[in-house]
């Protein structure tokens, strides 16, 4: 009886520690990508996507509708690719919604802002979200900061 | 007593550095014969099992309780300067990746040596001044298989679980003091630390790190206790040095194991 007790407790310490690894990996470092069937695909292609990564949010208003799965190059366009799963419970996207890779505070992580449009037609899964905005690299918006003033300065001496 | 001459203290400098040698010398020996050597003996697998239940199973209170705590206090400070730059949800990234990384093995593994890893001293020496191992050896079986093997595999095996149960705890702890109490958005405190955590990197190298330590601690805490003078002044001595020794070698291991793991940037 006594040894039946120990071989249980050891047996449920064993199990804790297998459990708290599945946790781990599962719920801490999101190890499997769990394609939940509640959501469906979206497309975006921006001209640049500098800074977003896989499992970034996608955000409508604010609020948290999916999550981006997949980033790769489009071979042909020369573009970013952008694959999203967006809440099957938001099905009613216009088709000319906007997609925009946008900052979470000013050294925070990137993320996919959607802006409603006005057609009637709906986006569906597969679909492409054509009017984007691209991510706002800050080293761009410096040179062409300094190249305005650059220019400035030569049409004042002139 | 006269004074002691210059030689004399050249020969006593000497005499402790080869004692240190053979001490070295008699751990390693004594481990590959605990672990290695013939069995003699038979239920080897009922003695594992209960020195996993004492050595283990005991231990898992102040684990799952330390564990709480500390990651607790490390979502209220990281909350309190992350959110000084408008950083708030990068709260869960923080705790899980410290907890993972650093304070689930290292923590857990100071905690072990403490209460387990005296234990076993105390309790082996305590054998040896009241001669049961020699009587053991007496009757045919060898107390290094008997008495020394399940104890070191017991602590092999229980610091690697417990230092995933400490750190699956503290990450919970943490994320119930930011996300319930300090008002961290859900979804970005479980997002930011899975996007930050990969389970190769972080996970993986903290269980090594625990098996790491696991191998040390309890190779200390028994080879002292086996080791000791057989007095009780003697085991109170060995129980000390197993809990310093530990300490320190799992504070300078994890030092060596972090730029092993960490340091090529």
């Amino acid at each position: 009886m006594q040894n039946r007790t120990l071989e249980v407790g050891v047996g449920l310490f064993l199990l804790a520690g297998i459990l708290a690894l599945l946790l781990l990996a599962l719920r801490v470092s999101g190890l499997a990508a769990t394609p939940s069937a509640d959501t469906y695909k979206l497309y975006a292609y921006f001209d640049n996507i500098a800074g977003l990564t896989v499992r970034a949010k996608v955000s409508m208003a604010g609020v948290t509708i999916g999550k981006v799965t997949a980033i790769d190059l489009d071979r042909d366009n020369f573009t970013g690719r952008v694959t999203m799963q967006v809440d099957k419970k938001v099905d009613n996207l216009p088709i000319d919604s906007t997609a925009s890779i946008l900052t979470a505070g000013l050294l925070g992580e990137k993320y996919v802002g959607i802006s409603v449009g006005g057609d009637d037609k709906l986006l569906t899964n597969g679909g492409t979200i054509h009017d984007t905005q691209s991510s706002l690299v800050l080293e761009d918006l410096i040179g062409k900061f300094l190249l305005n003033s650059v220019g400035k300065d030569a049409k004042d001496a002139k | 007593m006269r004074r002691k001459t210059l030689t004399d203290r050249v020969a006593l400098f000497g005499h402790s550095a080869i004692e240190a040698v053979a001490i070295l010398g008699r751990s390693t020996l004594f481990l590959f014969h605990a672990l290695f050597g013939r069995s003699t003996s038979g239920g080897g697998f009922q003695l594992l099992v209960k020195q996993l239940y004492s050595v283990g199973v005991m231990s898992l209170a102040i684990v799952v309780v330390s564990g709480m705590f500390i990651g607790m206090v490390l979502a209220l400070q990281g909350f309190s300067i992350l959110s000084k730059y408008g950083s708030a949800q990068a709260t869960g990234q923080m705790v899980a990746l410290t907890l993972l990384r650093e304070l689930g093995p290292v923590v857990t593994a100071l905690l072990f040596a403490g209460r387990a890893g005296s234990a076993l001293t105390a309790e082996i020496g305590n054998m040896k001044s009241t001669e049961q191992l020699s009587s053991l050896e007496m009757i045919g079986v060898d107390p290094l298989k008997h008495i020394a093997a399940p104890r070191l595999w017991a602590g092999f095996v229980s610091l690697p679980v417990l230092a995933l149960i400490f750190s699956v705890v503290g990450i919970w702890g943490g994320s119930w003091v930011a996300i319930d109490w300090l008002g961290v958005y859900s979804g970005s405190f479980w997002a930011n630390m899975q996007n930050s955590v990969t389970f190769n990197t972080d996970v993986l190298n903290g269980v090594i790190k625990s098996v790491v330590f696991a191998f040390v601690v309890t190779w200390i805490a028994v080879f002292q206790g086996y080791d000791c003078e057989p007095t009780s002044e003697g085991i109170s001595r060995a129980t000390t040095k197993t809990v310093v020794y530990a300490s320190l070698a799992v504070l300078g291991l994890d030092f060596i194991l972090t730029a092993l793991m960490f340091g090529d940037f």
